[in-house]
């Protein structure tokens, strides 16, 4: 399984990426090189085992409902690119 | 002896007798930072102020008379572990001026027992690499042959060390980047079993597989250094809540009926022959001591490279969302639109290697191939971590090759990355089973130094690290360090 240039851009946006048109054919070159190693996942020796998530097959753990963190609004934001009154700001997104 | 040839519980003696203080242990290492580091690029941030006042409160700890291995003594962290108000940076222009507003658990714990942060290392960026090329702060070199790499990701913990630029530092291994350049520059690393280590504040790559460690010139150095940095975490939900043995007293242990696993699919013709050779001279050493050598069969190792580069790259393609422009670092400058400000953000913030990552990863993730790839990637994990469990009914450690070379030459493998990723082949059948694994130098190929890796079973970090201990008490690997960063030498 490989990609073509029209998957690629179709991933790069849902990835949030820009991409050059130009740097199309190298990362298609770079990328399914990557995905030739997928082949080896053919394996029919697969088909029967679980598929592994946690490599000690270990659960997440729960903990009792109760709040634990404090508002810490001003903190968490000092390191956004930009922030007014609390907000994060970006573009405009709604017609004025 | 030169402060910066001391062992931990050289320096540890030494600063209980007071035959130095911490300032000026601080000192005299951040004099060595400052002397060679402009060669080596081993730190991306250094805190030298920080580093004195934090010296200055263990002198009066120690002066009260407060016993605790490491306080006192400095080490850098990678540069991935958020640490309040010294800047995290990942090794990307993402994070160029980020500064985190919380400590990892792993920095709670080492400032609560004393250590001294003298700055944080350079890395592959979001740990994605096996040269430290790909950081945004520029490759570092390999001390013992500036012409090739440290290895990575953890290439600047590696070198710093390997230069004796500090006693010992912090590192991540979601693939082999502790075990990798730790072999390629000559010092001793410990990648613990997943969850042993906390995650909390050390920023994530692949969630199901990163695990910090410690690389230091010795076994017995990462066993105090891995002793503080150890234990259940109630913030990290895959933490282990298991108790932590004392590493340090388990040193002693003998080697006598130690059952060696050596895989003999791992010595075959993409294995460098001097590699292989050093490797040998090392098991020689390890059957005089008494243990018994038993080849065993560990296959799969490609299958394991297949998986690991569609579930680190989907774990990394969602961990890695959260960098949008928006609530972290670096923005765009101008975004004509909310789109264009996450995609041109994005593009401009991450380096190639990490959008390739990503890009993989969605794709791995999308509609209509999740089985193909994900599902089947998840299977082929559950087959390694089958096979390391049959090795460990013939064995009680697996030892072998960290990778199938010595360091590379910086550069080698700028035009096809995907070469690059089989320098890991040995070193991620350990990450996706969660096993403990080590480094250890073992000697030397021309002037760039071979590793052996040595591999567990879940939680017997405290045997691996004793099996390491018993090698270096009978050979003197560790002890070496590159001539050009002698005191006096420059």
């Amino acid at each position: 399984m490989s990609l073509n240039a029209n998957q690629l851009k179709h991933v790069a946006h849902l990835s949030r990426i820009a991409i050059d048109e130009a740097q199309v054919p190298a990362m298609l070159q770079d990328l399914n090189a990557i995905l030739a190693f997928a082949e080896q996942l053919q394996d029919p020796r697969l088909d029967k085992l679980m598929p592994m998530a946690h490599p000690l097959d270990q659960t997440q753990p729960l903990r009792p409902d109760r709040v634990t963190e404090r508002d810490e609004r001003v903190v968490l934001q000092a390191g956004a690119p930009a922030v007014a009154q609390g907000l994060f700001l970006v573009p405009q997104v709604i017609e004025s | 002896m030169s402060l910066y040839k001391q062992s931990l519980a050289e320096l540890r003696f030494g600063l209980d007798t007071r035959q130095f203080s911490a300032r000026e242990l601080t000192e005299a290492f951040l004099a060595r930072v400052g002397t060679h580091d402009a060669v080596l690029n081993s730190f991306i941030s250094r805190v030298p102020e920080a580093a004195l006042l934090a010296a200055d409160q263990a002198d009066v700890r120690i002066a009260a008379g407060e016993k605790a291995p490491l306080l006192g003594i400095p080490y850098a962290h990678k540069d991935i572990f958020c640490t309040q108000g010294v800047r995290t940076t990942c090794g990307s222009k993402m994070l160029g001026d980020w500064v985190a507003p919380y400590d990892a658990t792993v920095h709670q714990r080492l400032n609560a027992a004393g250590a001294v942060m003298l700055g944080k290392t350079n890395m592959d960026e979001f740990a994605m690499g096996s040269s430290n090329e790909n950081s945004a702060f520029g490759a570092v070199k390999n001390p013992w042959d500036h012409a090739a790499v440290p290895g990575g990701s953890s290439g600047g913990s590696a070198a710093a060390v390997a230069a004796r630029l500090v006693p010992w530092a912090t590192g991540t291994d979601t693939g082999g980047s502790i075990r990798q350049p730790a072999a390629y520059c000559g010092v001793t690393g410990i990648k613990p079993t997943y969850g042993r280590v906390s995650r909390y504040g050390m920023i994530a790559y692949a969630s199901s597989l990163d695990q910090g460690g410690v690389l230091a010139p010795s076994a017995a150095d990462c066993a105090i250094g891995l002793q503080a940095m150890a234990g259940h975490d109630p913030r990290d939900s895959t933490s282990a809540a298991q108790p932590v043995p004392d590493y340090s007293a388990d040193l002693n242990q003998s080697l006598a009926g130690l059952r060696i696993g050596v895989p003999r699919q791992w010595f075959t013709a993409g294995l460098d022959a001097t590699v292989a050779a050093r490797i040998e001279d090392a098991l020689r050493v390890f059957e005089q001591q008494g243990a018994i050598r038993v080849d065993i069969d560990l296959p799969d190792a490609e299958l394991a490279l297949a998986a690991y580069y569609l579930i680190a790259p989907a774990e990394a393609s969602s961990n890695l969302s959260r960098f949008d422009g928006v609530r972290f670092g670096y923005r765009c400058a101008e975004p004509r639109d909310l789109m264009d400000l996450y995609e041109r953000s994005r593009s401009e913030g991450f380096g190639s290697e990490v959008k390739r990552r990503i890009l993989i990863g969605t794709y791995a993730l999308s509609a209509g191939y999740y089985d193909a790839f994900y599902g089947r990637a998840q299977r082929a994990r559950r087959q390694v971590a089958e096979n390391f469990a049959a090795a460990f009914a013939q064995c009680d450690v697996i030892a072998g090759p960290v990778a199938p070379t010595v360091a590379f030459d910086l550069g080698a493998h700028a035009s096809d990355p995907a070469t690059m990723y089989l320098e890991d082949i040995y070193t991620i059948p350990v990450n996706l089973a969660g096993l403990p694994g080590m480094s250890i130098p073992v000697g030397f190929s021309g002037l760039r130094p071979v590793g052996m890796q040595l591999i567990g079973a879940p939680f017997t970090e405290a045997r691996l690290l004793a099996t390491a201990h018993q090698y270096q008490q009978q050979t003197d690997w560790h002890l070496r360090m590159p001539a050009a960063y002698e005191e006096g030498s420059v």
